[in-house]
C-alpha cells in the first residue's frame, strides 16, 4: 500500500509540475497560441487523474529487496555513470574492464572471477566491436590529458561540472 | 496474382547469397538472444538496433538481420520456458505451463522440436494472413484523417493498457509518461524548445532508443542484481534429440486453430503477443476439457501457446505496417527500427516503397523456414548457451547496451539518462506499472499529437470534429471498451498460475 501511495503521490508532483511548465511553453506566430500547449496540457491532466486513482486505490506493496541489495544496486549505478563519462576520455578497455568487473561482482559476490569476467569481456567485447563489426568510434585507450579526467568525473557532480 | 507479383518483387529485394547469409547470421543471433534467461525479443532487438546502425548497413539488409533476430528470439524463448521454467518474455510465459513438466517427463528434447514445429505453422500462416490483409487494410487506412489518426492512437494505447497491467490506472500512467517524454525538444511548428528546461541536450528529445535500451536491458540488470542470477541453472536433462512425428500428427489441428487465434489477437492494436498465446492455450484447453490433461505436460498444451504466440507476433505485423502503430511491446521495438532507419510504417509505405514492404515479407518467409532447419538439429547447442552464467552474460549485456548508444550518438548525457531509465525500469516493473506503454508513448507521441494539431487547425479548433466520422466513433467506442471491459474481464481472463517444483 505505502509504496503505491509514495509513488502515486511522486507522479502526481511530477505532473502538476509538467502542467505548470506546459503553460509556460513559449509560442509564436507561427505554432498558434495554445496547440503546442494543447497536448502536454492534457497529458498532464490524464497524468494526475491516474495518480490520484493510484494513491486512492493502492496496490499491495511488491517485495522489496533488503539493504545490502540496495547498497549492490546503488554501487551499480554510480559505477555506470562512472563508465558512460570515462568511455570517451579513457578509451573502451581500461573502463570496461572496471565496470564489468564489478558489475559481474554485485551479481557474483566472486572476487576472482569477477576479475576475470571482467579482463575477459573488455577483451573479448573490444575484438567483437573493432575488428568484426568495425565500430570506429571504439578505441582502445587513450592517455588523458592533465585535467581531462577530472572535467569528464565532474559533470556527475551537481553544479560543479556539466556543459 | 497481384501478391504473387508484390512477392516476387520482394523474393528479388531479400532473397541475395549476402541477405540470405545475414538471415543466417540474425536466426542464429535471435535464438540464443532469445534463449538466454532474462533476454527476450524485445531488449534483444532493441541492443542491436544501435550497434546494426552504426554499421551502417542499408535498410533492406538492416530490415532482414533484425527480423531474423526477432523471429530467431521468438523461437528462442521456448527453450527456456522449457527448461527452466523461465518464460523468456511474457509470451512465452504459457509455454511454461505444459513444457516445463513434459521435460520433467524426460521429453525435453520432443517438447523442444514440437514447439519448434508449432511455431514454424503459427508464424508462417501468420505471414500468409499479413500478405492477404495488409494491403486491403492499407487501403481502408487512406480514408484516415487527423480526426481518425488521434482515435487509432488513443486506440493502441486504452487496449494496451486494458490488457498489460492488472491496474488499468498505472498502465495508463506509463502511457502518460511516455507521451510526456516525447513532448520534450523543439517543437516542430514554433521552432522554439518545449519543456527541456534549458538543457541544451534536451533540444533534440529523448531518443526512444536510449529509452528503449535503458528500460529494457538496464533494468534487467538490476533484477539479476536483486536475484544473484538464481534459478538459472537446467534442472532436467537432454538426452536425444529426435523428430515426434506422432506428436507433431496428433496435434495438426491444435496448431492451425491456435495460429488462427493467434493471428486475430496479433491484429488487435496493442494487443500483442502475450494475448495471443494467452487465448490460443485456454481454446486448446476448453476444447480438450478437464480429460485433455492440460498442465500436466501433453503435447497440445506445448503446441498452442507457441503456434499463438508466433502467430499473433506475425499478426501484430498488420496495424503496425499499414497503420503505424505497433500491436505489442517487440512490434514497438521493430517500429524503433523502421524508423530509425528512416521508413515510415502507414498506408503510403505500400503504394511508394513497395520493395520495403515486400522484402520484409519475404524475409519474415525465410527467415521462418532458416529457423526451422536450424532449430531441429542445433538444438543441442542452444541449449548450451543457457549455461552462461548470469555474473558473466548480465555485464556484458551492460556493456554491450553503452557501445550501442555511444556509437550512436556519442554523447555521456545519452549514456546517463540511460542508466536513468534503467533505473526507473526497475521502479516501475516493481510497482507492476507496464514499461510497453511508455516506449509506445516516446514513439508515438510525436505523431500522436501532429494527428490532434492538424484535426484542431481544420476544424478551427471544434473539438467535436475529433467525433465527427463514423470510423473515428468506431475507433473511441473500441477504445473505452478496450480500456473498460479488461476490469470486467478479469475474473473470467485470469491467468493461471506458474507451475512450481
Amino acid at each position: 500500500m505505502a509504496s503505491d501511495r509514495i509513488f502515486g503521490l511522486i507522479t502526481l508532483i511530477t505532473a502538476v509540475a509538467y502542467i505548470a511548465a506546459a503553460t509556460q511553453i513559449q509560442t509564436n506566430f507561427f505554432s498558434g497560441e495554445f496547440l503546442p500547449k494543447l497536448f502536454p496540457l492534457l497529458i498532464g491532466g490524464v497524468a494526475a487523474i491516474c495518480s490520484l486513482s493510484i494513491i486512492f486505490r493502492a496496490d499491495p506493496d511488491p517485495d522489496w529487496p533488503g539493504g545490502p541489495t540496495w547498497i549492490s544496486m546503488a554501487i551499480a549505478v554510480v559505477v555506470l555513470a562512472i563508465y558512460a563519462v570515462l568511455l570517451k576520455p579513457l578509451g573502451f578497455i581500461g573502463p570496461t574492464i572496471f565496470a564489468a568487473g564489478i558489475l559481474s561482482y554485485q551479481i557474483s559476490f566472486r572476487p576472482v572471477a569477477s576479475i576475470l569476467s571482467g579482463f575477459g569481456l573488455s577483451l573479448g567485447l573490444f575484438v567483437l566491436f573493432k575488428y568484426a563489426l568495425g565500430l570506429g568510434n571504439i578505441v582502445a585507450y587513450r592517455i588523458p590529458k592533465e585535467g581531462q579526467l577530472w572535467d569528464a568525473l565532474a559533470i556527475l557532480i551537481p553544479f560543479v561540472g556539466g556543459h | 496474382m497481384d501478391i504473387l507479383s508484390n512477392l516476387a518483387l520482394g523474393f528479388g529485394v531479400a532473397l541475395s547469397p549476402y541477405t540470405l547469409f545475414l538471415a543466417v547470421c540474425g536466426c542464429f543471433l535471435g535464438t540464443i538472444i532469445g534463449a538466454l534467461p532474462g533476454l527476450g525479443p524485445s531488449n534483444g532487438v532493441a541492443i542491436l538496433i544501435p550497434i546494426t546502425f552504426t554499421l551502417g548497413l542499408d535498410a533492406t539488409s538492416a530490415l532482414v538481420l533484425m527480423t531474423s533476430v526477432y523471429y530467431g528470439a521468438m523461437y528462442g524463448g521456448r527453450i527456456s520456458s522449457i527448461l527452466l521454467n523461465i518464460p523468456g518474455d511474457e509470451p512465452a510465459l504459457m509455454t511454461t505451463l505444459d513444457g516445463y513438466p513434459m521435460a520433467k517427463q524426460g521429453r525435453a528434447g520432443d517438447a523442444l522440436v514440437l514447439s519448434g514445429v508449432a511455431s514454424f505453422v503459427g508464424a508462417l500462416l501468420a505471414t500468409i494472413g499479413l500478405m492477404l490483409l495488409a494491403p486491403s487494410l492499407a487501403r481502408v487506412a487512406f480514408l484516415f484523417g487527423p480526426a481518425e489518426y488521434f482515435a487509432l492512437y488513443l486506440l493502441a494505447f486504452c487496449t494496451l493498457g486494458g490488457m498489460a497491467s492488472n491496474n488499468q490506472a498505472k498502465a495508463a500512467l506509463a502511457a502518460c509518461m511516455g507521451l510526456g517524454i516525447a513532448m520534450i525538444g523543439v517543437d516542430s511548428s514554433s521552432g522554439l524548445p518545449r519543456l527541456t528546461g534549458g538543457s541544451l541536450h534536451l533540444f533534440d528529445g529523448v531518443d526512444f532508443l536510449v529509452a528503449i535500451v535503458g528500460l529494457f536491458a538496464i533494468a534487467e540488470l538490476f533484477f539479476f542484481i536483486e536475484s544473484h542470477g538464481k534459478g538459472s541453472s537446467i534442472g532436467v536433462a537432454l538426452d536425444k534429440v529426435r523428430v515426434p512425428w506422432k506428436d507433431i500428427f496428433d496435434t495438426k489441428w491444435t496448431m492451425l486453430r491456435s495460429s488462427g487465434v493467434g493471428f486475430v489477437a496479433g491484429i488487435l492494436p496493442g494487443a500483442g503477443a502475450s494475448l495471443g498465446s494467452f487465448l490460443a492455450y485456454m481454446t486448446e484447453k476448453s476444447i480438450a476439457g478437464p480429460n485433455g490433461g492440460f498442465g500436466t505436460g501433453v503435447p497440445k498444451g506445448v503446441a498452442a501457446p507457441e503456434a499463438g504466440n508466433n502467430a499473433a507476433a506475425g499478426g501484430a505485423l498488420v496495424p503496425m505496417l499499414t497503420l503505424g502503430v505497433p500491436g505489442s511491446g517487440t512490434t514497438a521495438v521493430l517500429l524503433a527500427l523502421l524508423m530509425t532507419l528512416n521508413i515510415t510504417p502507414g498506408p503510403t509505405l505500400f503504394t511508394e516503397r513497395p520493395e520495403v514492404v515486400w522484402g520484409l515479407i519475404a524475409s519474415l518467409l525465410i527467415a521462418n523456414v532458416v529457423l526451422l532447419l536450424m532449430n531441429v538439429p542445433m538444438v543441442k547447442i542452444f541449449v548450451k548457451v543457457l549455461m552462461v552464467p548470469a555474473w558473466i552474460l548480465l555485464p556484458g549485456v551492460t556493456m554491450i547496451s553503452f557501445v550501442g548508444i555511444f556509437s550512436l550518438t556519442g554523447s555521456y548525457f545519452d549514456m546517463l539518462m540511460m542508466i536513468g531509465f534503467g533505473v526507473l525500469g526497475y521502479f516501475l516493473r516493481k510497482l507492476d506499472v507496464p514499461t510497453v506503454p511508455v516506449i509506445l508513448g516516446i514513439l508515438l507521441g510525436g505523431n500522436m499529437e501532429d494527428a490532434l494539431r492538424r484535426a484542431m487547425i481544420l476544424s478551427d479548433g471544434d473539438v467535436t470534429y475529433l467525433f465527427s466520422s463514423p470510423i473515428s466513433i468506431g475507433l473511441w467506442v473500441a477504445a473505452i471498451l478496450g480500456f473498460v471491459a479488461p476490469m470486467f474481464l478479469r475474473n473470467v481472463l485470469k491467468k493461471p498460475p506458474a507451475i512450481t517444483d
